[in-house]
C-alpha cells in the first residue's frame, strides 16, 4: 500500500516539476526580452528604418526588417498553402487504393519536415542561382516557401484525416465528383486550415537560416520583388553581435516586436479559428 | 414474386484484402417494397448494400465482379457513370453527417452539383424535401442556422431529406435508427413505411423487430451468402433453411 501511494506521489511531483520548467522557462524568456527591450522600445523603433548612423546607437528603427519579415513569412505562408492544400487532397482523396505510394510520400514529408534550414537556404540559393536572382525578397520566399510546404502538408493532411470518411461518403452518395467532395472536407476542415497557417508563418517569421544567403539585407524597405529584404531575426542577430549598449538594447526590443507579432499572429488566427468552426460537422 | 425488380444482382463477388466478403450473390429486389437485409455483424451485409451504389469501389484493397442492375443498366460496365448512378440513390447511413454547412445548404447541395441554380427551384426543392423527412415544421424559422445545431434525431432527418433531395429512385438505409432514441427511431421507421410508396427501399438492420416492423421482404445473409430471401412473414415466422431458423431465434447473432 505504501509502495503505491509513494508511486502516486513521486510520479505527481515529476509532472508537476517539469510543467514547472515548461512553464517557468515561457516566462523567464518572454521576461527576459521585456525587461531587456522595453527601455530601448519606442515609437522610432516601429516607424522608422535605420538612420545614418543607426548601428553606432543613433537615430532610426527597424522598419525595414519588420516589413521585410511581414512580406517574407506572409508571402511564404501564402504560397505555401497554394501547394499544400492540392498535395494534401490528392493524398488522401485521390489515392485510396495506393497505400504504398500515399505512405512513401508521407515519409518523405516526414523527413523534409526534419532536414534543418539552413539546407532549405542552401538550396533556395543554388535555385536562385540557377535563374539568375540576388538576394532578394523573391529569394527568400522561395527558401521560406520550401522551409514551411512539409510544415503545411503534415498538418492539413492530419487535419483532413480526421474528417470523418461517412462525411466523404455522404457527398458522394448525393452524386458529387470527387472534387466536389473534396470541396466539402475543405469546407470542414477551414478550422484546420488557419491552425496551419499559424504554425507556418511562426516558423517562417523566425526563421534566420533559410533567408541568410538567400533575402539578404537591406536598411531600406524593398519596393520590389528584386530587392534585397531585411528580417527580423537577422536583425537581431546583427544588433546581439555590436560592442554597444545601445544597439544590444535595440536588439531585444526587435526580439519583442517579433514575440509581438506572433502574438498577434497566434490569437488572430484563435479568432479565425473559431468563427470558421460554426458549421463543422462533428 | 410477380413484381418487377428495380435492383437484379447477378453473380455479384466481393474481395477486400482477399478475404471473400460476397459469395456469388444474386438476388431481385423488388420495386416500391422496403426490403430488409438481416444478418449477424461481419456477414457481409453492409458490403451488399454498399455495392449498390458503388461506394464499395473506395474501399482499399477491394475487387468487385459480377453484375448489379438497376433499371436494367449494369451499374458496374466501365462505361456507367458514377455520379449518375448515385444520385439515382440516397443512402442514410449509421450515424447522420450533416454538410458543415447550413440546413438549407444541405437540402440544396445535391440539387446545386447536379445543375440547379435558380433561387426559388431551390427555395421549393428544400421546403418540399424538408416536409417529406418530417422536419419543416421543426426548422422552418431557421433555415439558415448550422445542420450541426440539430439533435440527432433532427439531423438524421435532414439526411433523408438531403438524398431525397437529389430525386432518387432508391433509399439505401444503413442501420440507420442505430445511433438514435427510440422517439426518433420510431419517426424513421414510419418515414420509410410512407416513403416506399414512391421509392424502392432497402434496408440494412440487425434488429429483426425493426426489420418485421417496416419490411416486406426480408434478405438473410450470413458469411457472404445469401441465405433465404422472401416475404417478411415467411422468413422470420416459418424459416425454410436451418441457418435461418437459428439466426432468428437468437442461436446465432
Amino acid at each position: 500500500m505504501r509502495r503505491r501511494k509513494f508511486e502516486e506521489l513521486f510520479f505527481r511531483s515529476l509532472m508537476v516539476l517539469a510543467t514547472i520548467v515548461v512553464g517557468g522557462s515561457f516566462f523567464l524568456i518572454v521576461g527576459t526580452i521585456f525587461y531587456k527591450g522595453i527601455p530601448y522600445m519606442n515609437l522610432d523603433m516601429i516607424t522608422k528604418i535605420p538612420g545614418g548612423g543607426f548601428y553606432i546607437g543613433k537615430e532610426g528603427g527597424v522598419l525595414n526588417a519588420i516589413i521585410g519579415s511581414l512580406y517574407i513569412a506572409g508571402g511564404a505562408s501564402v504560397l505555401g498553402l497554394i501547394i499544400s492544400v492540392p498535395v494534401a487532397l490528392f493524398i488522401n482523396m485521390y489515392m485510396d487504393g495506393q497505400k504504398f505510394l500515399s505512405n512513401t510520400l508521407r515519409m518523405a514529408y516526414d523527413v523534409l519536415f526534419g532536414i534543418p534550414s539552413i539546407v532549405y537556404g542552401a538550396f533556395g540559393f543554388l535555385i536562385m542561382v540557377y535563374f539568375g536572382i540576388r538576394a532578394s525578397l523573391l529569394g527568400g520566399i522561395i527558401a521560406v516557401t520550401l522551409l514551411v510546404i512539409p510544415i503545411l502538408v503534415r498538418t492539413l493532411d492530419e487535419v483532413i484525416r480526421t474528417v470523418p470518411l461517412e462525411l466523404r461518403d455522404a457527398a458522394l452518395s448525393l452524386g458529387a465528383t470527387r472534387w466536389e467532395m473534396a470541396k466539402v472536407v475543405l469546407r470542414q476542415i477551414r478550422p484546420g486550415i488557419f491552425t496551419a497557417i499559424l504554425l507556418s508563418f511562426g516558423r517562417a517569421i523566425g526563421d534566420v537560416a533559410s533567408v541568410l544567403f538567400t533575402a539578404g539585407f537591406s536598411d531600406n524597405i524593398p519596393t520590389s520583388l528584386h530587392q534585397p529584404a531585411a528580417t527580423l531575426p537577422l536583425a537581431i542577430f546583427f544588433q546581439l553581435g555590436s560592442a554597444v549598449d545601445e544597439v544590444q538594447g535595440r536588439g531585444y526590443a526587435s526580439a519583442l516586436i517579433l514575440t509581438i507579432i506572433v502574438l498577434i499572429i497566434t490569437v488572430l488566427a484563435q479568432i479565425l479559428t473559431k468563427k470558421f468552426s460554426k458549421h463543422k460537422s462533428q | 414474386m410477380t413484381q418487377t425488380p428495380h435492383i437484379s444482382v447477378q453473380h455479384l463477388n466481393a474481395h477486400i484484402a482477399n478475404q471473400h466478403i460476397l459469395n456469388d450473390i444474386n438476388i431481385n429486389i423488388p420495386d416500391k417494397k422496403v426490403t430488409s437485409i438481416i444478418g449477424p455483424s461481419g456477414c457481409g451485409k453492409t458490403t451488399l448494400l454498399k455495392s449498390f451504389n458503388r461506394l464499395l469501389d473506395n474501399t482499399p484493397d477491394v475487387k468487385i465482379d459480377g453484375k448489379v442492375l438497376v433499371d436494367g443498366e449494369n451499374i458496374y460496365d466501365p462505361a456507367a457513370e458514377v455520379t449518375h448512378i448515385r444520385k439515382k440513390m440516397g443512402l442514410l447511413s449509421q450515424r447522420p453527417y450533416p454538410l458543415p454547412m447550413s440546413i438549407y445548404d444541405n437540402v440544396a447541395y445535391g440539387p446545386r452539383i447536379h445543375g440547379t441554380r435558380k433561387k426559388q427551384e431551390l427555395d421549393e426543392l428544400v421546403e418540399q424535401q424538408l416536409k417529406a423527412a418530417g422536419l419543416w415544421n421543426e426548422v422552418k424559422d431557421r433555415l439558415n442556422t448550422s445542420a450541426t445545431r440539430l439533435s440527432i434525431g433532427q439531423q438524421q432527418r435532414l439526411c433523408l431529406a438531403r438524398g431525397l433531395a437529389v430525386g432518387p429512385e432508391i433509399i439505401l438505409g444503413d442501420e440507420s435508427t442505430s445511433a438514435l432514441d427510440p422517439v426518433s427511431t420510431a419517426i424513421i421507421e414510419d418515414l420509410f413505411i410512407s416513403l416506399k410508396e414512391k421509392y424502392t427501399i432497402v434496408l440494412v438492420t440487425h434488429i429483426l423487430r425493426q426489420a418485421r416492423r417496416v419490411s416486406d421482404y426480408i434478405i438473410f445473409v450470413y458469411m457472404g451468402k445469401i441465405i433465404e430471401f422472401g416475404p417478411t412473414e415467411e422468413v422470420l415466422l416459418n424459416p425454410q433453411k436451418e441457418l435461418t431458423k437459428e439466426y432468428v431465434k437468437g442461436y446465432i447473432s
